[in-house]
C-alpha cells in the first residue's frame, strides 16, 4: 500500500461520518445494534476498518474498542485489513465446485500473481473466497465490488480483469 | 395450466413491479382483505394451507404465528423477521424473489405482522445481495408512500415499521436464535431453547422469524383461499415450490411447480437432463445440509415427508447435480470446509470436530488417507449428528457426510488403497 493510502486511512472519521453514524445508533434499539451499519459506513469510505477508526465508532456507540472488534471479526465482510481498490470475490461453495470453481481460481491467481486471501502489487485487487452468492445456475459465479458474474470462464474472467485496468 | 402464484408477478425483463404496476396486476388486495380479517382468522386460514416453511426446516407457519401471544396479552412489543440470509450453498431460490417480486414480500410482512399483531418487522438480508438490497428498499419507500407500511395502515388502527438490514455475512446468521444476536449487533451465536421466540426473541420479545419464500406464499392464501392454495399441490401439504438445479444440466435454473413435483421430473424436464457427456452420479436435494439421494431413488417426491422417508431432506429444493466427472469425496471437503469455516465456535463438537473432518478428508483426496479414517468420519456423523450439538449446522454438516460413507464407499476405499485420487485429472478442469 503506498504511503499516500495509508495516510489516507488515519484520518480521523470526520463529522459527516459521525454524524450519519451518531443517526443510525439513535434511530435502532439499542446503539449497538447500529455497530455492522456503521462498520459498513466506515469501510464504505475508507475500504476497510481500521484500528483508530474502530476506536472512533465504538466510542460513538458506547461499546469498548474490544466488543466491537470481537463483533467485527466475527462477519466476513467487514475487512479489518487493507483491501485493494477493487475487491473480488469468488464463490467457492459447492456448484460453482462441481462447474469448474477451481480453475476460475487458478486462473485469477495467475492473472493478477497472488493466491486468494492476497492484493495484488499494485494495489488493483484483492481476492476473497466468498460462501455461495446464490447464483448456482450461472455457476462459476463472483461479485467484483458491488456486481455479480456468473458463467464464468477463462475468456470472460480476463474480459471482466480488463473493464478495471 | 399450472398456477404459479410466487413467480405470476415476475415480468419477462425480469425487473420489478413498481407499486403501480403491483396493484395493477391485483397486488395489495390480500392486504387489504386481511386488515378486514380478525388475525386468529388470518393463522386459522394460514393453518388450513398447510403451508410449510420453506427456510428448510418445513415448519407449519400458522401454527409458529400462533405460539405468538394473543393481541391483547403482554407484552405488546413483538417483531416479525423476514430471513433472506440465503448462504445455504447450491441455493438461490430466495434472490429471484427479492430481487424480482419485492412488493409481494412486503406484503406477506404486512399480512403476517397484522397476524401476529408486530409493530416492527426486519428483513435481515445477506450482505452480499446488493441488488436485493436496493430494490427492497426502494419497494419499502414505495409502499410507505401508499400508506401501506407506517402509522394507521389505510385507517386499520394497526401500524407497522419496515427495516431492511444488511447483514454482515455469515452462514450462522440464517439460524433463527443467531439471527436475534446479530440484528443486536452482536457475535452471531445460536441461543438456548426454551424460551421460545415466540415468547422471548429479538430483545427478548416475542418474535417470528419467516424465509422470504415463505412469506410471499402468504399474500396469494389470503387472497384465493386455503383450498385453492391446497389444491395446487401434489402432497400433503399445500401450494407449488420454487425448485432449482444446478451442476452439469442442459438447462439450470429455477421453476415454480406443484409442491411434491418428483425429482426426476424436476431433473429431467424441467433441467433437461444432463449434457451430453456427463452422467449424474447423485444429487444433493435442498442444499449443503441435506443427505445424498442416487438415482434409484430419483422417482422421489419433493416434499417434505417424502424426501425423509428415503433418509434425506427437503432442505431448500434446490438441487446440486454431482456427475461422473467430479471426485465424491472432493465434493465433501469442498462441502466440510464450508461447514468448518462457518461454525460459530460455540460448542466444542463442532467447532473442533469440523476442522478435523475437513482434515480427515483433505488427506484422503490427496491420497494420504489411512483404512482408519473412515472410522473416525463414521465417529464423527455420530458425535455430530442431531441433539450432540447446540444448533443444527453441525448435524446439517453431516447429512452429506454420513450419506456420502454409505454411497461413496468404494471410492473412499480407492483413494486410500491407491494412494491418489483417481480424479486427479479434473481438479482444476474447466470442464
Ligand atoms: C445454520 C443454519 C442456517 C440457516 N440459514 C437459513 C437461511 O439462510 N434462510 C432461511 O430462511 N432459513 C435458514 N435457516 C433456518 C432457520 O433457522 C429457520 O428455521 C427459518 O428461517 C424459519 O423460516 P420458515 O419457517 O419460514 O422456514 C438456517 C438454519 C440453520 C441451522
Ligand atoms: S453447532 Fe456449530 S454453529 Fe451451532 S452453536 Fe455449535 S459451534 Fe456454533
Ligand atoms: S455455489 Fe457458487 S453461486 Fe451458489
Amino acid at each position: 500500500m503506498s504511503t499516500v493510502e495509508q495516510d489516507f486511512v488515519h484520518e480521523p472519521l470526520g463529522p459527516r461520518l459521525r454524524h450519519q453514524i451518531a443517526t443510525i445508533a439513535r434511530h435502532a434499539e439499542d446503539k449497538r445494534a447500529a455497530c455492522i451499519d456503521a462498520l459498513k459506513l466506515v469501510q464504505k469510505r475508507f475500504r476497510f476498518v481500521s484500528d483508530v477508526h474502530l476506536a472512533e465508532v465504538a466510542a460513538l456507540l458506547e461499546m469498548t474498542p474490544a466488543e466491537l472488534d470481537g463483533v467485527a471479526t466475527f462477519y466476513n465482510l467487514i475487512f479489518r485489513r487493507p483491501v485493494g481498490r477493487h475487491v473480488i470475490l469468488l464463490c467457492d461453495s459447492v456448484a460453482c465446485w462441481v462447474m469448474g470453481g477451481a480453475a476460475a481460481c487458478a486462473h485469477l491467481c495467475e492473472r493478477l500473481s497472488v493466491k486468494p486471501g492476497e492484493t495484488t502489487e499494485d494495489g488493483r485487487f484483492t481476492l476473497l473466497p466468498i460462501v455461495c452468492l446464490g447464483h448456482c445456475d450461472h455457476a462459476p459465479a463472483m461479485m467484483v465490488d458491488e456486481d455479480l458474474y456468473g458463467d464464468l470462464d477463462a475468456a470472460r474472467l480476463d474480459d471482466i480483469l480488463r473493464r478495471f485496468r | 395450466m399450472i398456477e404459479t402464484p410466487l413467480t405470476a408477478t415476475i415480468q419477462p425483463d425480469g425487473k420489478p413491479l413498481d407499486v403501480t404496476g403491483y396493484e395493477r396486476v391485483g397486488g395489495y388486495q390480500a392486504m387489504r382483505k386481511a386488515l378486514n380479517m380478525t388475525p386468529e382468522a388470518i393463522i386459522g386460514e394460514i393453518k388450513s394451507s398447510r403451508l410449510r416453511g420453506r427456510g428448510g426446516a418445513g415448519f407449519q407457519t400458522g401454527r409458529k404465528w400462533e405460539a405468538v401471544p394473543k393481541r391483547d396479552e403482554p407484552p405488546f412489543l413483538r417483531y416479525l423477521i423476514v430471513n433472506a440470509d440465503e448462504m445455504e450453498p447450491g441455493s438461490f431460490k430466495d434472490r429471484l424473489l427479492l430481487e424480482k417480486t419485492p412488493h409481494q414480500l412486503i406484503e406477506g410482512v404486512i399480512i403476517g405482522a397484522f397476524a401476529i399483531q408486530a409493530a416492527l418487522a426486519y428483513i435481515f438480508v445477506r450482505g452480499e445481495y446488493v441488488l436485493a438490497l436496493e430494490r427492497l428498499a426502494h419497494a419499502v419507500v414505495e409502499a410507505q408512500a401508499r400508506g401501506y407500511v407506517g402509522r394507521d395502515i389505510l385507517g386499520s388502527g394497526f401500524s407497522l415499521t419496515i427495516h431492511v438490514h444488511a447483514s454482515g455475512g455469515r452462514y450462522i446468521c440464517g439460524e433463527a436464535s443467531a439471527l436475534f444476536s446479530a440484528l443486536e449487533g452482536r457475535r452471531a451465536i445460536p441461543r438456548a431453547r426454551p424460551p421460545r421466540s415466540a415468547v422471548s426473541g429479538l430483545w427478548g420479545k416475542p418474535s417470528v422469524v419467516n424465509n422470504v419464500e415463505t412469506l410471499c406464499c402468504v399474500p396469494p392464501i389470503i387472497e384465493r383461499g386455503a383450498n385453492w392454495y391446497l389444491g395446487l399441490s401434489h402432497s400433503v401439504d399445500g401450494g407449488t415450490k420454487l425448485y432449482g438445479v444446478s451442476g452439469r444440466v442442459k438447462r439450470p435454473g429455477l421453476w415454480e411447480l406443484p409442491f411434491g413435483t418428483p425429482l426426476n421430473e424436476i431433473l429431467f424436464e424441467h433441467a433437461g437432463g444432463m449434457r451430453a457427456g456427463y452422467e449424474c452420479r447423485a444429487v444433493l436435494p435442498g442444499g449443503a445440509s441435506t443427505a445424498f439421494i442416487v438415482p434409484e431413488n430419483f422417482d422421489v417426491r419433493m416434499d417434505f415427508a417424502s424426501v425423509q422417508k428415503i433418509g434425506s431432506s427437503l432442505g431448500t429444493g434446490n438441487i446440486v447435480v454431482l456427475d461422473q466427472r467430479r471426485c465424491p469425496i472432493g465434493l465433501l471437503r469442498n462441502l466440510e470446509h464450508f461447514f468448518a469455516q462457518e461454525s460459530c465456535g460455540w460448542c466444542t463438537p463442532c467447532r473442533d470436530g469440523l476442522p478435523w473432518v475437513e482434515r480427515i478428508l483433505t488427506a484422503i483426496e490427496a491420497g494420504e488417507g489411512k483404512a482408519e479414517d473412515l472410522e473416525l468420519l463414521i465417529h464423527h456423523v455420530s458425535f455430530l449428528g442431531p441433539g450432540c450439538t447446540f444448533c443444527d449446522l453441525a448435524p446439517g454438516a453431516m447429512a452429506p457426510l454420513g450419506s456420502g460413507l454409505k454411497h461413496f464407499r468404494s471410492e473412499f476405499e480407492r483413494h486410500i488403497n491407491e494412494k491418489a485420487c483417481p480424479w486427479h485429472d479434473t481438479k482444476d478442469a474447466w470442464t
